[in-house]
Formats: C-alpha cells, structure tokens, sequence
C-alpha cells in the first residue's frame, strides 16, 4: 500500500512530500494555517507525539479505532438532533480520533482571555440591567440596549447573586495564525456541547491509553465538580447543604443527553417543569418525600420558557411564580434571564469597548472585524462584497440562516441580497477568516479539515473556572467552513499539553 | 428522589411485566382455542385482559386472528404489548439517568427490535415465536434490574410496579377459566376439555411442573386456584406477589424515616387475608368474585401508593 497521510514518517521532507499528496485534492487548504504543520510543513512541537503516532499507525488501524469510536458513542447513547415518531430518532455526531493539541503557553494565553473577556460581559451586564454606566459615558446609547432582541424587561434593576449573569459561557474560537485567535461568537445563555468535551476524552482515554502515557495531557473530568461549586457560590450560606437542580426542557429537547449527563455527573436531580412549584416566593421540588426546597436552577430552557407568568403565558415548562421567587432572591438562576443580551450578534462588535471600558485593559481576544448592516455605510459596503464576507442573521444560530459569501453561487447570493435589502437591521457580516486546519480522519485518509474551538467558562461569586480544554468543532466536508453539528460537522477531542516541547 | 422519578419507575416496571403477561394471556388462550377451536377462548382472552369492550368497538366478530392482533398491536388498544413497549420506553427515557445502563438497553434494545416487526410476525404460524420474543424482553429487563441496580429507592420502585402489576395479572389469568366456565353446560365440567383449560392456566404461568412438585396428582381446579392465589412458594401468586408488595413498601418506608400512608395499611390487610386464606372459602363466596375484589383491591391500592410517592 502506498503511503497515505496517517503512515507518513515525521521527518519534514517525507511530510512535505505527502502535504502535496494531500493538497491535490484541496487545494484551497494551502493558504490556512495548520494546527499540526504550521505554515511551513515542519510539524510543530505540540505536534510531534502525534504526528508520529500517525506515522506509525496504518490507517486501516485507525479505520478500526474510528469504529470503536463510533459503537461506545452509540452504546452511551450519546445522541443529538429532535427525537420523531417513527424513523431514525436520535443521531450521533461524527467523532474524530485525531486530536487537536494545543500547547501549555497558548492555552495560557487563551484562558487568560477568556476570563478577561468573560469578566467583561458580565459587567456589561449587570451595567445594562442596572445604572448603565455605559450609556452615561456615551459609549452606547439606552435604545441599542432595549431594542436588543435578547434585552430582557423584566430584569432591569434586579439585584442577581455577586453580579453574574452569565454563570456557563461558550466561547467560539477560531484561529488563523501561530499566535492569531479570534472570537467568532459569544453564547451567553445555555451553551451546549461541554458533555461532547468529556466524552471525546472518555472515548480517546480508552481507545489510546498509551498516547496519553506518552503525551502529557491536562485532565478536564473535574468539570461536572466545578459547575457545582459555581453554582453552589450563588446561594448565600443557609446552615444545609444548598439544593440545585438542572432543569431540563425534557426528553424530546435535543440536547436531552447533555441535561441528564450533566445532572448525573453533579449527582442532583434532572428536573422538568411539572417536577417544581413555587410556593410562597420559594421553590420546591415535589419528592417521594413531599416538598423539597430547590436553591439553585441551573436551567436548559430559554428565558421565553421560565414562567408563565412572565414570559410566555402558553408555556408549560417551566414554573408559574418562578420569576418572582427569584426576583426576591429565594432561588438563584444560572444563566440568569437576559444573559443572551450579551451575545446578541450586533452587541458582539462592541465587546472590545466593554473590555477597555470596564476593565481598564487591551482585549487579549481579538474580534473579527464586523459590519452591523443596520448602519447605512456598512450596509452599502456588504452589498458591494457579499462574495467576500460571510453574512449572519443577528438571532440566527446553528449555522442557519446565513450566507457564505466565497462558497455561494451567484444565485444564492442575489438572493440573500434581496433578504439583506428587506431587513438590514436583521443582518451583521464578517471577512471569510482563514480558519485553521487540523488532520483529520477522513473516510481513509488523514487530510485537513477546517476547526474552531469552543471553551466552557464558569463564573461563579467565588471566581472564574475553566478546564483547560473545550470542544473542537470540525467540519468534515472538504474545504467546508461551516463546523455546526446540525450542518454537518464533528468533533475531536481537545488537548491541552501540561508543560511546553515535545508533548512532555 | 423526585416524584416523578418514583412514578416513572413505577410504570416503566409495570409496562415490562406487563408485556409478559400479555403474551401469557395469549398463549393460554391460543392452546385452549387449540382444542376446543371456538372463539369463546379469545373472548375471555380479552375480557381478562379489559379490553373485550374496545374490541366490539373495533370488530364485528372475535375470530384467533383479530383477537391476537389486537392484543399484540392494536391498533386503538392502549393495552397491547405494542403499546406498552412503547410506553415503557417513553418512561426509561424520561428517567434514563435513574436506570443503570443494562436497563436502558434491556428496553431500548426491544423497543428497536419490536420497530422491525411487520404484520407477518402476528400471524398464527409466527405468533408463537413472537410471543416468545416478548417474554425474552420481560425476563432480561427483570433480570438487568435485579442485577444491576443499587438497593436504593429506585429499585424498590421498580420491584414495587413489578409485583402490582404481576398481581393484578395473576388474577386475570385465572379469570380467563371463569369466563370459559360459566356459559357452557355443566357436561364441560371436570371433563377433557375443562382439565386442557386449566392445565392451560397452568401453562401459561409456567407451573405445570410447579403443580406436579406441589400436589403430586393429577390436575384439579381447587388445586390450581390455590397455587396461584395462597401458595407462599409459587412466584407468581397473589400471597407471593403481596409479600413481595409488602416487603418493597416497608423498605420504602425506612428510607422516609418510618413515613406511612394508607397504602401500607391496605398492602398489609390484603397480605393477611391471603396468608391466612383457605380455598374452600374462596371457592364458597365465588371464585370469579374473589378474583374480581383482588383486582379492584390491586388498582385502588395502586392509587394509593401514588397518592403518598408520586404527587
């Protein structure tokens, strides 16, 4: 057999030779920075445990792990997508064996932008729902704030435990250079994936436990332990041991898997809403053993959905009162309502301003440069070069509703344009990044495939946690951009190394 | 635990015994069909089952084929082992984290398998062989309970819904005889045909062997009532289901410190009646009517134990 990607020796001239090998049939990826092999060829130190593994390992060993994979995933039932009548209910998300490795000083790098950053939404918003100090010193004004479509009414003037809204934040990362990492997106309100993080590890551990001897990888299974004490820190001391709970859409939510396996790794009750009621302003759970007085909702259902009473009167999943208990501080809520307000894609742009305006510091993540078409200029420029930006509906998320601009046909594209002309306010667009690649396992082959990369940021009264990982998206397609699970993508396991060099 | 968590155990339990009992139900009455070749044996099927009036809404006449398929799948009887899969899953899913991981593929796996069934698997030459497949599902759920689950609450609501459900069909089963004796002329009684039927009952609750270990003779309705109502030693009697019943409520009530509801009281009273009870009597007041008060006595009980757990 000739030599494919995975058997490649890691010396620079073999791996050149095959890089050529590998880029007849994308050539396109020659342009991106690659997570493994730089810009140059040359592997790169994180690398150089893994690319000689993959050099050592026939690819159809790798075709037989891949399948090993794929049968724990769905043994676990570790499944998305909306469960239906009848055909194939639950789906997996493809799994790649490949890691993604990051070493010991740029994960230093990114985590200390991650807690600067996040330290700044937070302070957004409990500026936006409070005195709006931002607005006094004329950096936004009070009608860009309520006419965000996440803006919550109904929690201005609130008062929310030490501050924090956003309590579980997924950064979007994507990077396009040795030491260039941008933030595509914040998710504010209930992000999701971090149970695809610690799987990817339980799956990898088992499969090559004598990779992890020989690299050393920082552990991310104390997650489940951080949440829980993050969301023990919103309850002042109250002599028991506070009570939380996850409260979960139900079983046909499409994140069901993550709700359940999150409850279960905290060891606290998966609850829906027919399982809690309030009660003279406070909640409880009803138990075999009568009522139970609930501390903390770590909560899976959108701000919409919460109570009845405040939000959408036709909504049966959440708790009639529940605003109000927590409006007078008998129940603390994780995220807290209106935390989308700092994810909004037009609230995106200003995040820098936030970081230099509330902390006095230069932003560490970069922004990707954004036109908020509601502005006449910008939307003019955007209509010049919809086939140069990438353009996205404000709420839209999954990768839905937006447009590729280098990757569309014309066709798409005039008609996109007729959508952005109706609507601009709707619409922000961003320059097509060159994302970076990483190998992956595709079909028979190692090749490279485009990644971002979302970490899970805890803030909690007593501080900022995160476990040095996260959840890399990667899109499977060749020359695809779009790493969405609902559109296609996958995953692979995220290694943080512990120390700098090679992998020790 | 929650509530809910409580009351789908409960149920998911229930619904897999359930099944068993069904697919017994239909064998009883396939093999008494099989000799006497009326459609009285599948009429009584139905009744036993509490389903013969849905059935006259649905069909014209009882023939073996409409009365098994519309016990296996329906279509319109909640009851039918279809359906309880079905509900069976909807329940372990709603509490997968409560289930150990046998369980949940003990019933996910014949959920997917009875997606595969096709109207061929309920025709007479494969009804058997289905109905075997449905007892397998029973028994390797029980057994991945058994097994697996950690002797907390959790599992003695799920031996609790297991032992309400097996009694409430213990009594249904042998209902069946009832249904087939009253109507015929006293000729069938203690006859060929009568000692087939209730070597059926038998059959059907796997004790014929049972019998002959326990009696030593040949095979008398007194005898057959008495294995299946007051013997301690027969599983799947109602004295046997009752202590069972009992036993699982007391665990329950030590885990809530020494809590009490009426449906100790009521599992207590009809455990005593049983230990204490002697055929004779059953057969002097009616066995149809005992049997009937047994299943009346079942459900309220059933009520009961939701109204203390599961609200």
């Amino acid at each position: 057999m000739l030599h494919t990607w995975a058997r490649a020796p890691p010396n620079a001239a073999k791996a050149l030779a095959l890089r050529r090998r590998s880029d007849a049939s994308s050539r396109q990826m020659r342009n991106f920075f690659d997570d493994m092999y730089g810009t140059d060829g040359e592997v790169r130190n994180a690398y150089a445990a893994i690319a000689a593994w993959l050099a050592d390992t026939p690819s159809d060993v790798l075709e037989t792990k891949r399948e090993e994979a794929e049968r724990l995933f769905r043994r676990v039932g570790i499944t998305f997508a909306v469960y239906t009548e009848g055909g194939d209910t639950e789906r997996l998300i493809p799994f790649d064996i490949i890691p993604r490795v990051l070493d010991a000083e740029e994960w230093s790098l990114l985590e200390r932008g991650l807690v600067q950053r996040v330290t700044a939404l937070n302070r957004f918003l409990a500026d936006a729902y409070g005195s709006r100090e931002i607005v006094k010193a004329g950096k936004l004004t009070n009608e860009y704030i309520d006419n965000q479509p996440a803006y919550c009414a109904q929690m201005q003037g609130v008062s929310v435990p030490g501050g924090i809204y956003t309590h579980i934040a997924g950064i979007d990362l994507v990077r396009t250079g040795a030491d260039e990492f941008y933030v595509l997106e914040d998710n504010c309100r209930t992000p999701s994936g971090v149970s695809y993080m610690l799987e990817n590890r339980a799956v990898m551990m088992r499969l090559f436990p004598e990779l992890f001897a020989r690299v050393g990888v920082a552990p991310v299974a104390r997650y489940p332990q951080d949440l829980l004490a993050t969301l023990r820190s919103l309850t002042t001391p109250i002599g028991e041991e506070p009570c939380v709970v996850v409260l979960t859409p139900g079983q046909f939510n499409s994140a069901y898997y993550e709700h359940s396996f999150l409850a279960d790794e905290m060891g606290v009750e998966l609850v829906e809403g027919v399982d809690i009621t309030v009660q003279d302003k406070k909640v409880y759970m009803r138990t075999t053993d009568g009522l139970k007085r609930v501390h903390v909702i770590y909560r899976r259902i959108d701000d919409d959905f919460l109570d009845p009473l405040a939000f959408r009167a036709d909504s049966v999943l959440g708790a009639p009162g529940l605003m109000e208990a927590y409006r007078e501080g008998n129940v603390a809520l994780a995220n807290a309502p209106g935390a989308g307000l700092a994810d909004d894609k037009a609230v995106y742009m200003h995040v820098p301003e936030m970081v230099r305006f509330y902390l006095g510091e230069e932003p560490i993540l970069k922004n990707v440069p954004t036109w908020d078409c509601a502005n006449e200029g910008a939307l003019a420029y955007v209509m010049d070069h919809l086939e140069e930006l990438v353009v996205k509906e404000t709420r839209g998320s999954g990768g839905y509703g937006m447009l590729v601009g280098p990757h569309a046909t014309k066709k798409t594209r005039d008609a996109f344009a007729k959508k952005l002309q109706r609507n601009p306010s709707a619409y922000v667009a961003q320059p097509t990044l060159a994302l970076s690649t990483c190998p992956t396992f595709a079909g028979s082959v190692c090749a490279p495939r485009h990644v971002d990369l979302r970490p899970f940021v805890l803030s909690g009264v007593d501080g900022v946690r995160i476990v040095p990982g996260g959840l890399t998206r990667v899109a499977l397609q060749d020359g695809s951009l779009v790493v969405n699970s609902s559109q296609g993508g996958g995953t692979k396991d995220t290694w943080v190394l512990r120390s700098n060099g090679n992998g020790r | 635990m929650l509530a809910r968590a409580a009351d789908a155990l409960f149920w998911l339990a229930r619904y897999m015994e359930r099944i068993d009992n069904l697919a017994r139900l239909i064998e009883a009455a396939q093999s008494m069909a099989g000799v006497s070749s009326e459609a009285e044996e599948w009429r009584s099927a139905l009744a036993a089952a509490g389903v013969d009036e849905l059935f006259d809404e649905v069909y014209d006449e009882v023939t073996p084929d409409t009365a098994a398929r519309f016990l296996c799948t329906g279509p319109d009887n909640d009851s039918s082992i279809i359906s309880c899969l079905d509900q069976a899953r909807i329940n372990a899913r709603a509490m997968r984290t409560a289930l150990t991981r046998d369980m949940w593929e003990a019933v996910n796996q014949g959920w997917l398998e009875s997606r595969a069934l096709t109207e061929q698997h309920f025709s007479s030459a494969r009804l058997a062989e289905t109905l075997d497949w449905v007892r397998t599902l029973s028994t390797r759920f029980s057994g991945a309970y058994e097994t697996t689950m950690l002797r907390n609450e959790n599992y003695w609501f799920v031996r609790l819904g297991t032992f309400v459900e097996r009694a409430d069909n213990t009594a249904r089963i042998l209902d069946v005889k009832y249904h087939l004796l009253l109507p015929r002329e006293s000729s069938g009684v203690g006859g060929m045909l009568d000692y087939y039927q209730w070597t059926s009952v038998l059959r059907a609750v796997s004790a014929v062997r049972a019998y002959q270990w326990v009696y030593r003779e040949e095979v008398q309705p007194w005898n057959v009532a008495e294995l299946m109502i007051l013997r301690p030693e027969m599983p799947r009697s109602l004295r046997a289901c009752y202590d069972g019943i009992v036993g699982c409520l007391e665990e329950l009530s030590k885990i809530h410190g020494g809590k009490r509801g009426e449906c100790h009281r009521q599992a207590g009273a009809i455990a005593a009646q049983l230990r204490f009870g002697r055929i004779e009597d059953i057969f002097q007041t009616g066995l149809h009517e005992a049997l009937t008060d047994h299943i009346d006595k079942t459900r309220e009980l059933g009520d009961q134990i939701a109204n203390l757990y599961m609200r």
